[in-house]
Parts: C-alpha cells; structure tokens; sequence
C-alpha cells in the first residue's frame, strides 16, 4: 500500500521504475533456516502483506514446517467442511481406516473481511490398516490413499494438508487477513511459505488458495500452467484424481510422482520439470546427452509448460524454480542460515534489509535448500 | 454396349486464345484429345486431372463439371445412377483410388485451438525456442538417473531404441507400384533432408533408395512383397501392416499393368501379374500371433522398433489396447480418408471411421489402461494442413503421417484415377514418359517446402498456445473445442464445447 501511495504522489519517472509493481498474478514468499531454528510467523506475513497488491483478496495461505513438535510422529490432517454433515461423514471416515490422537477446531480470531469460513479441523492420526492388501503398502502410500478418498468420495469434505509436524492455513482474503485469522504469528517454524493470489482461471474459494498440499510436499505457484490438460491426463494414469479445478494441484503430484514414487532425486525432478531446451542439451557431454534426452523423452508429458515461478517445500527443505524462458518474476536471497525466495525483492527486504547475497536465478534453474545434515526435524 | 454413362466433364478449348502447339495432347495421358486443324476434346475420357489446363501456355484450356439435366433425386444421386450404369456395363467391382469421399463430417473442421490472452503470455517463434522434436518407440514408465561426482547425470536405465523425428510430421505408406519410383525418391529426399520418415509401404524397397535407410520405415504386409533380411535391416525400423483405412479388411491391390520389370524385380513377383495382397496376414489370426511376428521381426531386424499400421474400425481402442500390449512400438491409425493407390469403392466409401474419434478413443483407452507410455501414436488418414495437424497431436497423437498431402505436393489434384496407372501428374503411374514427369530434385524440394511450411505454422500455433514444446500439447485436449458438435462426438472427442 505504501508504495501505491508514493506512487499516486509523484510522476518523476526513476521514482516510478523503483516503485511501480508488475500487476502479474500472485504474489510468492518462502523462508527456510537451514539449522532448523524456528522462526515465528510473523516475518512471512510481512513478507507477504508487502507483496499486497500482487492478489485481489480472492485467496492466501501459509504453509509452515516445525509448528507440531508434540505430534511430529502423526500425520496433521487440516480438514475443511461446508456442513455438519461433512463433518460426521469424514470422521467416521477416519475413525474407519486410522487411529486419532486428537482432533480439535484449528485456532483463528474474528477478522472484518474473512467472511463465512467453512468448519476448519485439525486431526493427528496415524495409519491403521485393517483391510486386506493394505499392510503391504507404506505408511505414505496408505495417507495418500484416505486423502484421495476423502477428497475424492465425500461432498463438502476437503482435506488441504496431511503431512507431520506441518501444516496449511489458508482461505479466501488477502494473506495478511487470514494470517490474522489463523493466527499465524503464534506458530514457529523453520519453514515458512505464503502465498498471495489474484486468481483469473479458477473460482476463489477456500480449498483452491495456495499452498497446495500432499503429505509434506506444499506448493505455492505464481503463473498458470498451458500445459495442464496434458500433465493432468498423465498424473491420471497414474491413478492420481485431480479435483481441485486449478493447475497448480498437477505441480504437487508430479512431484509426488517423481520423487516419491519414481525415486528421482530434486534436482532431476525439477529438470524433468522445467528441462532444458535441445540445442542445449545438444551442448552438454555424451553422457549427459543421453540422460537428459531420456528424461525428456519419457516425461514429456510432466514437463510444465507456461509461465510460472513456484517454490515448493518439503520437511528437508525449499525448492523454487521458474518457467524455461523466465516468465514470471523470481528472487532468490541469503543472509547467514537463512534463505529466502520471494516473487520481488522488496519482499525478502522487507524482512531482511541487507541480505548477504540477491540473486535472480537463471530461467529453468531450480533453487534447492536443504537443512543441514546435522539437523533433526 | 452402348454407355449410357454421361462424361464428368466438359472440356472447353478458346480457339482463339490456342496457338495449336499440341501441348495438350503431350500431356493427357487418358488419350482425350486429338488433333484434326484443331485439338478436339473427347469429354468422356477426360478424368478431370487438369494436367493439360496447367501446362496450357495460353491458359486456354478450362475444365469443369458437366452441367448434366437430369432430374434431380435425393437418394438417387447421379453418383448412384452413374454407378449402376457402370457396373451393368462391366458386371465388375468398381474401382477407385485415393480416400474416401463421401460428405461425412469433417471433425477437425469442428475443433478450433486455444489461445493466450493476459494471464500467460504468448510465445513469439521467431524470438524464442520452439521445439518439435518428437521421439517415435516404446518409452517405460519412469527412468532413473544417477549423479556423478561432478553432480553430472547420468543414465541408469537403459532404453529401447527411439526413433527422433524434427517434425511431427512423417509420411505415409505408399508402396513402389502404387506410386512412381520418382516420387518415393522425391519423398525420401525430403524426409533426409528433413529429418523426419519415409514408409515404403508393401512394394519393397528399390536399391536405389537404400542409401535413405536411417530414414525409412519398410513395410512388412501380407502379401510379403519384397520383404527379405536385407530389407529389415537396412531400414531404422520396421513395420506391419494388417489394414489400411481406404479399405479396412482387404488387402493391397496393385494391377497387373503397373508391374512392369523394376517394380517385378523389387516385390519380388512375375512382370504383369496383379499383386493382391491376402485379406488378412495369414500368419496372424489373432493377437498372439501378431505378438510372435513383432519379435520374429526384430530378431530379424536387430531389435529396431517395429510398428503396426491398422484401419480406424468400430472396435479401434480395444484392438490398440491389445497391439500395444503385444509388444508394438507404435501404433499407426489409419482414418477413412487415407488414401489409396486402388480400392474397391464400395469398401473406401463404407468402411472404417474417421481419425479423428479413433484417434481420441485410442489414446483416451490406453491411458484409462495405464499404457499410453509403452507405445507410440501415429495419425493418418486426411489431415490437410498444419492445423490439422496441431489437433490430431492435442488429440494425442505422437505424429501424423502424410501422403495424399505429399502428393498433392507433387501435383495431385484429386482426380481418383490411380488404379489406371495412367497418372497425368506422373504419380501413381509405372509409364516411362509419365514418370518422367517427376524430376525427384524438384519433387523433394516442393515436399520439403510443405513440412517446412507447416512446422513453421506449428510453431506459430505452440506459440499462440505459450507452449514452446510440442510435447506439452500432446495429449492436451483441454486446449481444444468443439464448434457443432452433439455430446457423444464431444465425450469420444474428449474435448469440451466452444463457449465453455
């Protein structure tokens, strides 16, 4: 807001080329400390209420890692609902297929603008496999199969987080609303995302802010993907079930297809993601020559196509990475074990005034922090 | 006998404009002209090739559609009428050549493409990157890459071979008899110089043509003409053929007037003789037969890929879903328009369906399966331009293949009369005079100017699209939509309605 009204007071134009914003979709911020000391809440929110008019009030959310230690061997399901009814059929869902620890209404205050929030839950649960055939499959693979389920079969049930001492909070308001609203400053955490959203292709409602969210894997993306149709109708091959009516959702299960189910490691996922271009691949050694073309040849169909930057988060780390030809904006920052990313520079400064180093990485170059080894989480 | 047949067209010469040079004469192959002071047409023998009209220096020459009074019947059609009068005259089976031609609906004339408008930007071809390549073969699920020491990739599993194309564009099957050596030569250079694929359909391949290898398919179909070790090695990939979309269900059929010595000598059968194909392959009456016959080719020809080429029929996902899991590397769909060098025309106009639902049903079925991956999808059958093109891939397609375009190319216009072997244009003609007509240099140049024609609008259509790879509109029928279409064309078209 500040910068629009600086802007509204003068024409001098160097003024104009330091504050005028790029009304370009949505807004990204993320923060990791790499020894995993946790941070409050509050930073992200004022890194993302500086990137205010990057959304249009139709959706914001935060992902945060490290605020469940208590529960950090359970799985944190955040479940929203739009009736009672929802609500029963859903428990008795999880009642049926895991063991719950503890389920309770997720924290929030009254905010002004935050109008008519669906019922918000939070479960702890473990897996509790008493069909047949499921005792075979790992836990990961069994919580993906109630998520699905859930979001799947029942109506007006809507499970938007499900990974360990992790958690999503988002809704239909501009960020710094639903921070007030989820209470976002009384978390820590060593990893924060946000996300601001000025939605153009799909309908604002709660389930459909960012981050996207499948077990620990959130992702929060600026852009639209022009190749969703096609990354859809691979990801369904693989029997994933897309329901959301947005393209950022193909970006979460892809990753969860390459690096959870084809074991492919993060730097080779986001190449299969954003690969590089022939004539460059045509550059590089034999070897790689091959690795590359095969990649691109036998996951062509998961490459995103499109503008886009997103950063995604995991419980080891932060990833971000932009579209091959670069275009959506994208800033990458260090200062001492922090790192940061963000959609503008502005928005790491608003945090952190002099970071050691800024750099806006190369068009289809992934950005990958990792906490220390030493760390445990 | 009498004919009661009256003439397709009406030749009108301008006397004053013809400066009698006999170019005319020269050029008709059907003997409608002849010369007595002046040339005289002979309307019946005329099929309508508009040979001598193009080559007329004076231009004085115009064809057109005989303005015929007979009183008009919805079901009795002049075609009807004139079919009757044909077969009471010769008791036989009326032939015909090139893709069916009735009036059914065209379907890519009812999808129309996306476009970017604000929230993504479009792509400008001429400024930015944009990818064609395509890789043709059996691709598995998922790969695994290691990293070096120096965190360089590299390759832990090892893949079939895979056919890389620049274009998804390749060209279909048209066999040495069927077409002139001339224009296989003309095509082949084009796909060389390219780099996309020949097919060399079931006539063999000519000696002159071997050194084209790496970018021939070689065609193994039931008649085995000209298949031998040689044959299947040479070429960077083999292919069987069970049917083709002009005529589903029936074999080849090349008159014995177009086996002159050469083409005798390449498919391996006596001058003269009517090479019909057998209605099936023999050695394959059903799926676990065509599973034994792909390997038993690619033990012959060094494990290269080996596809199969079927006719869109009624029951084309299924049949597809069993091909691919008999070990094909790809799957090439041959629609109802495809054409032909001679077909029965009550089989060309009857049977088969058109690409664009068999092509959508395939793939739909083959991902519903889990195994689109495992195989890849060639097109065929009537696509026209670069846009037909852009769909058939959004529909799912790897690639097309051309070949009435690339004749069109080399002068084709359309006229049906292949099966005469009498090809004005010097296409579908075994004549020495005619094929000369060809000068393969010349050819090659004018195919190789469509496909670069065309990947140049592809890549104008990626770009409007903001894509700048064609493999993410593969398979991307969300960027389509139907204009006209009822809701069963748009659920087996997978594809939504304009508007929504």
């Amino acid at each position: 807001m500040r910068s629009q009204e600086l802007l509204w007071r003068t024409k001098d134009p160097e003024i104009l080329r330091q504050l005028g914003k790029d009304i370009s979709g949505c807004g990204l911020s993320g923060i990791i400390n790499i020894r995993g000391q946790r941070i409050s809440g509050e930073a992200i929110r004022c890194s993302i209420a500086c990137q205010h008019d990057r959304g249009n009030g139709l959706g914001g959310g935060f992902a945060a890692y490290g605020i469940y230690p208590r529960y950090r061997d359970y799985y944190a399901l955040h479940i929203m609902y739009d009736s009672h009814d929802a609500k029963n059929s859903t428990e008795d869902y999880l009642d049926h297929h895991l063991s719950v620890e503890l389920g309770e209404r997720i924290p929030t205050r009254p905010v002004p603008n935050i109008n008519k929030p669906p019922l918000l839950w939070r479960y702890f649960v473990k897996g509790r496999k008493e069909e047949e055939g499921d005792f075979e499959i790992a836990d990961d693979e069994y919580m993906v199969k109630i998520v699905m389920g859930i979001n799947a079969t029942i109506p007006g049930a809507f499970v938007f987080s499900s990974g360990k001492n992790m958690g999503v909070f988002k809704g239909v308001g501009f960020p710094e609303e639903l921070a007030e609203f989820f209470m976002i400053d009384e978390y820590q955490g060593y990893l924060w995302l946000a996300h601001n959203r000025f939605p153009t292709n799909t309908p604002g409602w709660w389930g459909g802010a960012h981050p996207f969210n499948l077990l620990d894997w959130s992702i929060i993306h600026n852009g639209e993907i022009s190749s969703y149709g096609i990354n859809k109708r691979y990801l369904e091959m693989f029997g994933y079930k897309l329901t959301l009516m947005t393209d950022t959702e193909v970006v979460a299960y892809l990753l969860d297809l390459l690096v959870r189910r084809h074991k492919l490691n993060l730097n080779v996922a986001s190449t299969v993601l954003s690969p590089p271009f022939w004539k460059d691949i045509e550059k590089s050694d034999d070897k790689e020559k091959e690795a590359f073309t095969a990649l691109r040849m036998v996951y062509g169909s998961a490459m995103l196509n499109g503008p886009f930057a997103f950063i995604f988060g995991f419980t080891r780390g932060m990833v971000g990475m932009n579209d091959r030809i670069k275009l959506r904006p994208f800033v990458v920052a260090t200062k001492g074990d922090n790192f940061y990313m963000a959609s503008e520079e502005a928005a790491i400064r608003e945090i952190c005034p002099e970071p050691d180093k800024v750099w806006s990485p190369r068009a289809g170059h992934s950005v990958i922090v990792e906490l220390d080894r030493s760390v445990t989480v | 006998m009498k004919t009661f047949i009256p003439p397709d067209f009406r030749v009108y010469i301008e006397h004053e404009r013809c400066r009698r040079c006999k170019r005319c004469l020269m050029n008709c192959s059907f003997d409608a002209y002849t010369f007595q002071d002046r040339v005289t047409p002979d309307d019946s023998k005329c099929v309508g090739c508009n040979r001598c009209a193009v080559f007329c220096p004076e231009h004085a020459i115009t064809i057109s559609n005989t303005p015929i009074g007979y009183r008009e019947h919805p079901l009795w059609s002049m075609k009807a009428r004139k079919d009757i009068w044909k077969q009471s005259e010769t008791g036989g089976v009326l032939l015909t050549g090139m893709g069916n031609d009735q009036p059914f609906r065209i379907y890519w004339d009812h999808i129309v493409i996306d476009a970017c408008q604000v929230t993504n930007p479009s792509i400008d071809p001429l400024r930015e990157p944009m990818e064609l390549r395509t890789y043709l073969g059996k691709k598995p699920d998922a790969v695994s890459v290691k990293m070096d020491r120096d965190g360089k990739l590299e390759l832990a599993t090892e893949l079939l071979p895979q056919i890389e194309i620049n274009t998804p564009i390749i060209f279909a099957a048209m066999s040495y008899g069927a077409v002139s050596l001339n224009v296989q030569k003309s095509i082949a250079m084009a796909a060389k110089e390219f780099g996309t694929l020949w097919n060399t359909g079931e006539g063999g391949l000519h000696e002159d043509l071997y050194h084209y290898g790496s970018n021939t398919i070689v065609q193994v179909a039931s008649g085995r003409f000209g298949v031998s070790s040689e044959y299947l090695k040479i070429a960077v990939a083999s292919e069987i053929k069970i049917g083709q979309g002009a005529k589903p269900g029936i074999g080849g059929h090349l008159p014995g007037e177009k086996v002159n010595l050469d083409v005798s000598k390449t498919r391996m059968i006596p001058q003269g003789t009517d090479a019909l194909s057998p209605a099936p392959q023999h050695d394959i009456y059903s799926i676990e037969d065509l599973r034994q016959l792909i390997y038993a080719i690619k033990e012959a020809n060094g494990y290269k890929p080996v596809g199969v080429k079927i006719a869109a029929v009624h029951n084309v996902a299924a049949i597809s879903s069993g091909i691919a899991r008999a070990g094909a590397d790809w799957i090439y769909i041959d629609g109802f328009r495809g054409g032909t060098g001679a077909s029965p025309t009550i089989i060309r106009d009857h049977i088969g369906i058109p690409i664009e639902l068999a092509l959508a049903a395939v793939d739909e079925r083959l991902r519903q399966e889990g195994i689109r991956n495992s195989v890849s999808i060639i097109a065929a059958g009537g696509i026209r331009n670069s846009g037909d093109v852009a769909k058939a891939i959004a529909l799912g397609a790897d690639t097309v293949a051309i070949g009435t375009a690339a004749l069109v190319a080399l002068g084709c216009s359309l006229c049906q009369k292949c099966y005469t072997g009498n090809c004005a244009w010097g296409i579908t003609t075994q004549r020495p005079e005619l094929v000369r007509r060809i000068d393969p240099e010349v050819g090659a140049e004018r195919i190789y100017n469509l496909l670069r024609g065309w990947s140049l609008e592809l890549k104008e259509i990626l770009g409007a699209l903001g894509l700048n790879s064609i493999e993410s509109l593969r398979g991307s029928r969300e960027r389509l939509r139907g204009i006209g279409l009822n809701e069963v064309e748009l659920r087996i078209l997978g594809i939504k309605h304009a508007g929504e």
